[in-house]
């Protein structure tokens, strides 16, 4: 580890944003310094992005203060920030593919001779800055023919050739594997030999472990802490960023019989380079398998790998004794398998059709248009689904952009009910509903499995999770790192399965 | 050869064959006196073309330009007929005019974040409503100065002429090859056509480059026009129907991706005089329609679009390949 020095470079001091109708960032303080590492780590919506929005200028702050260099700054876009020497590399690379390596260093600065652009003097010039990130490649080639690494080395290169002060990395590593992310890493311990302030947003651990000099973190737009890596344990980490207090006496609950009914659908050895890693599942009848891990960590890839929204490229998956293959969300509805994804808004509900519609829909596309369900048919489901789930609405023609969050969930579960999935895959089922619908979701779940139905859980609300969980999975990585049954389903247990190194043995 | 370049080597290629086959029919194709002709004939259509290359490079297209030229017809002859002015204060003007409502376009494409195709089909329709306006019937211009500029040309050996329309064509495009490949505003160019958010947040002067650009096109359709009145010692308002369709034609043929982002000025001119071999040969087979023409660029138009996507898919699948091998082979110290 290098030894930080203490020269403030970038000073934050009570920075806060309001949107309409949250405050966003409730005045946090940041503290860079010149040769140092520092890791910004929170969950979504912690207020990381909008936090780095307003160092960088592309958002106005609300309130606070700027000190680059000890001097008051007050950048009123990212091209400002640039000029006073703060560069950002976001995690879509921000360059344009259809021009040249060197024309994408120099946009807007080539080197001019007699009025025309000297490109020669520039290839030397690009070639001359990516020597020093030990690039050696075509500068007159298009940008677009690089890999992502390479791509993101430019991006780099360009902005700590524009700035030169403070480097923003925003989830650089976030598609690159891990030989890339090496030759990432040292570009920027060298950068930082160079005396550079970097801040380094990620969802990886082991990578924050493995670079960062500091580490700082946010939880629903309030400064958590901030302290030196080598003060900090995993375990500190994960709760600080979870919010969790292990001390706590946790959620005290008769530990679940194991079920060992009959599988319902075997997976082995299923995963998809570069989403997740290939894990083994057995889904048993009547079981709720809860899924735990942090932002990022293969949760939702899990479910999407399940459910044939990404295609596997191992494994085999068997549903009762037959293998099947599970290319697309149609081949896995043919299967019973259902999926309400996490991000209901865009990719679940269909916020201009009626309740009816919403509800009818997944039934109707299994039938195929050809035999449309008559009105009286699509009444009853939705009548149906609208008294057992306890949907709150006027009637069942309202669109359903006008329920509430809780509710709009529930219409989704009924979508799925309504094919009588015997595998459900539900993606945080309570994210952004009040807390009254959080209960009614999980009596819901509970019931649901006592009807013999099976689930899988994915959810950040670890208590939740113990509650109705029959076994949890624990994933960090974008890998299956642990299962925890029986006594070991405590959000205590699942924290430190969370942050066990890699090597130690998980959730033990 | 990298990717890039592929789409231009095929058009020169396919203009090389066609010629080659021509040459074998019409020994005399190869005269310079089909060559003059060429350039001469069409010296209108690949100078309004070289503005549409900057434009479909962006990103954009304009459809006004044919309307524009009409417009610029119909106004010299008209100030020519009825005032006392001379041609080249009126060439002035004109261009002023032409470039002013070309850089209007542009400012509305940009700060009203309107479609290009919608902004210059309006332009399409005001242009030549106006050239309707100055006069309804076709105007003949009598000018000793034009019989002037009519007049000169360069002798080439073999006895063709390379007429100062036909010069002039030459000289656009190799300024328009320096301007798109040598100068910054070149490059921004290209990096609108690349994305215009990225280009924004890459700093380029969006507004700008968009107002530049449409500007330029609006110029160049002007001096287009100009050239065309010189060609046709006339002005009418129902004269250059869909040229900017021609030019379309042309800047594709030529290597330009329509999508923008890629292109070449160099392209431009090869996919012109592609187009104006075919018509040549038309005439000297004389039996054959000048539709065939229409039917022959409607051909070539589908292969180069073909070709195109074909090139795409070819890198995407090269990209993933390349990816790791170059990684690893180069970037670690």
């Amino acid at each position: 580890m290098n030894a930080t020095s203490s020269e403030v470079l970038y000073r934050a001091e009570g920075v806060s944003k309001r949107f309409p109708g949250a405050l966003v960032l409730d005045g946090v303080d940041f503290i860079l310094r010149r040769g140092e590492v520092h890791a910004l780590l929170g969950e979504n919506g912690a207020g990381k992005s909008t936090l780095i929005k307003c160092l960088t200028g592309a958002y106005r702050r609300d309130g606070g203060t700027l000190l680059l260099d000890g001097e008051s700054i007050d950048p009123r876009g990212t091209q400002e920030a640039q000029g006073l020497g703060i560069g950002t590399v976001y995690q879509e690379i921000n360059l344009l593919p259809n021009l040249s390596v060197a024309d994408n260093l120099f946009l807007g600065r080539q080197p001019r001779r007699f009025g025309l652009v000297s490109t020669a003097a520039m290839r030397r010039a690009a070639r001359g800055i990516l020597a020093g990130y030990g690039l050696d490649i075509d500068v007159a080639a298009d940008l677009g023919s690089f890999s992502v690494a390479i791509q993101q080395l430019i991006a780099i290169a360009r902005a700590v050739n524009l700035s030169g002060k403070v480097l923003i990395l925003d989830e650089p590593t976030a598609s690159l594997d891990a030989q890339e992310v090496g030759t990432l890493f040292a570009v920027v311990r060298d950068l930082r030999a160079r005396g550079l302030g970097i801040v380094f947003i990620t969802h990886f651990l082991d990578q924050v472990f493995e670079i960062a000099d500091r580490i700082t973190v946010l939880r629903n737009g309030r400064l958590v802490g901030s302290k030196p890596t080598a003060e900090m344990s995993r375990v500190e980490l994960v709760t600080m960023m979870l919010g969790r207090a292990l001390e706590q006496e946790t959620h005290s609950r008769a530990p679940q019989p194991e079920i060992s009914g009959a599988a319902v659908a075997e997976f082995k050895g299923f995963g998809k380079a570069g989403k997740i890693a290939p894990f083994d599942l057995t889904v048993r009848a009547g079981e709720v398998i809860g899924v735990a891990g942090l932002l990022g960590s293969g949760r939702t890839e899990t479910a999407e790998v399940l459910f044939g929204v990404e295609r596997a490229d191992s494994g085999e998956a068997r549903v009762g004794a037959k293998a099947v293959s599970l290319t697309s969300p149609r081949a896995a509805v043919a299967q019973g398998f259902g999926f309400c994804p996490e991000d209901r808004k865009t990719s679940g509900i269909i916020a201009d059709l009626s309740l009816r519609e919403n509800i009818a829909l997944a039934l109707q596309a299994r039938r195929g248009w050809s035999r449309p369900l008559s009105r009286r048919e699509q009444n009853a489901l939705a009548d149906r689904y609208i008294q057992a789930l306890d949907i709150r609405t006027s009637d069942r023609e309202k669109p359903v952009g006008l329920l509430s969050g809780g509710n709009q969930q529930k219409a989704i579960l009924a979508r799925w009910l309504a094919l009588n999935p015997s595998f459900l895959i539900l993606d945080e089922p309570t994210r952004g509903i009040d807390v009254g619908a959080h209960a009614e979701i999980i009596r819901l779940i509970e019931g649901l499995c006592a009807a013999g139905m099976s689930l899988l859980v994915i959810s950040s609300e670890l208590e939740e999770l113990v509650v109705y969980s029959t076994r949890i999975l624990v994933l960090r990585d974008r890998a299956h790192v642990a299962e925890l049954t029986g006594s070991d389903l405590t959000p205590d247990q699942i924290v430190h399965a969370i942050a066990a190194d890699g090597s130690g043995q998980a959730g033990a | 050869m990298k990717a890039r370049f592929l789409p231009l080597a095929a058009t020169l290629l396919i203009f090389l064959i066609a010629y080659a086959a021509c040459y074998l029919q019409y020994p005399n194709m190869l005269s310079t006196r089909v060559v003059g002709n060429l350039l001469t004939d069409n010296a209108f259509l690949g100078i309004a073309a070289v503005g549409m290359t900057f434009v479909i490079i962006s990103g954009g297209i304009d459809l006004s330009i044919g309307s524009v030229i009409a417009f610029t017809g119909v106004f010299l002859a008209v100030v020519l007929d009825s005032t006392a002015i001379h041609p080249l204060a009126a060439f002035v003007l004109v261009l002023a005019i032409t470039t002013t409502f070309g850089g209007v376009m542009g400012a509305i494409i940009h700060y009203l974040e309107m479609p290009a195709f919608i902004v210059t089909l309006a332009g399409m329709f005001l242009a030549r409503g106006m050239a309707y306006v100055l006069s309804v019937e076709s105007v003949p211009i009598h000018h000793d100065f034009y019989g002037l500029l009519q007049g000169l040309y360069y002798r080439m050996p073999g006895g063709g002429r390379l007429t100062l329309i036909g010069g002039l064509m030459v000289a656009v495009f190799l300024a328009g090859i320096l301007l798109a490949h040598r100068t910054r505003f070149g490059s921004y160019v290209f990096a609108l056509g690349g994305g215009v958010p990225t280009a924004r947040l890459m700093g380029v002067p969006v507004a700008r480059t968009t107002i530049a650009i449409y500007a330029l096109s609006g110029f160049l359709a002007g001096l287009a026009g100009i050239v065309f009145s010189l060609y046709t010692s006339a002005g009418y308002s129902l004269a250059a129907v869909g040229v900017e369709l021609d030019a379309i034609a042309a800047v594709v043929i030529g290597g330009t991706l329509l999508t923008g982002g890629a292109g070449f000025v160099a392209g431009t001119l090869i996919g012109i005089l592609i187009m104006g071999l075919i018509q040549t040969y038309i005439i000297f087979d004389g039996t054959l329609s000048s539709w065939w023409t229409k039917i022959v660029i409607g051909l070539l138009l589908f292969s180069f679009i073909l070709l195109q996507k074909a090139l795409v898919w070819a890198s995407e699948s090269d990209r993933a390949v390349l990816r790791r091998r170059l990684l690893r082979s180069k970037a670690l110290r």
